[in-house]
């Protein structure tokens, strides 16, 4: 831990602080908010700048300490590529739960949404 | 005849090209031997698996890509902050949730994936569903007054850039 310069030990704790707090937000949010589809909004910020700067403290303190690790830049690919998936398939959910209501906007085509589509 | 078989040797180059990066990020080593493999790999996996994506799209300018996802990871951080804001210090009550319908200019399929991805990914709005007809998409905004104004900003911003790439 040692030979790490002080500037660089400040910069990653720094990017730990960002990322700490943006998923500390993510989860006070899910709290707070009162709606299923506005609570889907807090967890999709957590995954994204949170764990995005953990990762880059992660990947400039094993540079530093001259481990060079680029694992993290496929992890934070992969986190990216899945996330707005799970997202997708928790709204599709809620629109099972809504159906019927009169909340959501019409398509301008006829067939209506995809999930609620019969075929 | 000669274009013809380095598009069946190589059906997917950005695929292949992507694999021997990602391979040698597992390995975490940038060797010969490493490079090799990645390439062999490259090469056999695009081979194998082109028969179940037909229709693939023709991405004619590649940079335009990184440069997209450059905008895409800019506009995270700025609306990860804006959306933090909004949950720490506006009321339940003083936020307008709202659906906003975005009809769709794209058509090939890999392009509204990404478009409905970089929505989901930009916080403040998940992309819910499209329509059954693929020429809509249904969106949900945290906090949007005006669903037209962010509908507008979503078509000009990413749709009309993603459009260029594909189309």
């Amino acid at each position: 831990m040692t030979d790490i310069p002080f500037l660089i030990d400040i910069l990653v704790a720094t990017l730990l602080i960002i990322g700490a707090t943006f998923t500390l937000i993510g989860s006070y949010g899910l709290l707070k908010l009162d709606q299923p589809m506005k609570r889907l909004h807090a967890p999709t910020k957590a995954s994204t700048l949170g764990v995005g700067s953990l990762l880059l403290a992660s990947m400039i303190h094993a540079f530093a300490s001259g481990e060079s690790s680029l694992h993290e830049l496929l992890v934070m690919a992969f986190l990216f590529v899945t996330a707005p998936i799970s997202g997708n398939f928790i709204a599709k959910v809620h629109l099972h739960r809504q159906r019927g209501g009169k909340e959501l906007p019409a398509p301008p085509a006829e067939d209506g949404w995809a999930t609620y589509s019969e075929k | 005849m000669p274009l013809r078989l380095t598009r069946k040797l190589l059906p997917h180059p950005l695929l292949s090209t992507l694999l021997v990066i990602v391979w040698c990020l597992l390995i975490n080593d940038l060797s010969l031997g490493t490079v090799v493999f990645g390439a062999i790999l490259g090469l056999l996996i695009p081979i194998s698996t082109a028969a179940y994506w037909p229709d693939r799209p023709k991405i004619t300018r590649p940079w335009r890509l990184v440069s997209y996802m450059l905008l895409v990871i800019w506009d995270i951080m700025v609306a990860n902050v804006q959306v933090a804001m909004i949950v720490l210090f506006k009321r339940n009550d003083d936020m307008a949730p709202n659906w906003v319908l975005i009809p769709l200019d794209l058509r090939s399929p890999e392009a509204i994936t990404l478009l409905a991805g970089t929505i989901t990914l930009t916080p403040g709005t998940v992309s819910t569903d499209l329509s059954a007809d693929g020429r809509a998409l249904l969106v949900h905004a945290l906090d949007a007054a005006d669903p037209e104004a962010v509908r507008d900003d979503i078509k000009t911003r990413y749709e009309r850039r993603l459009k260029e790439i594909f189309e």
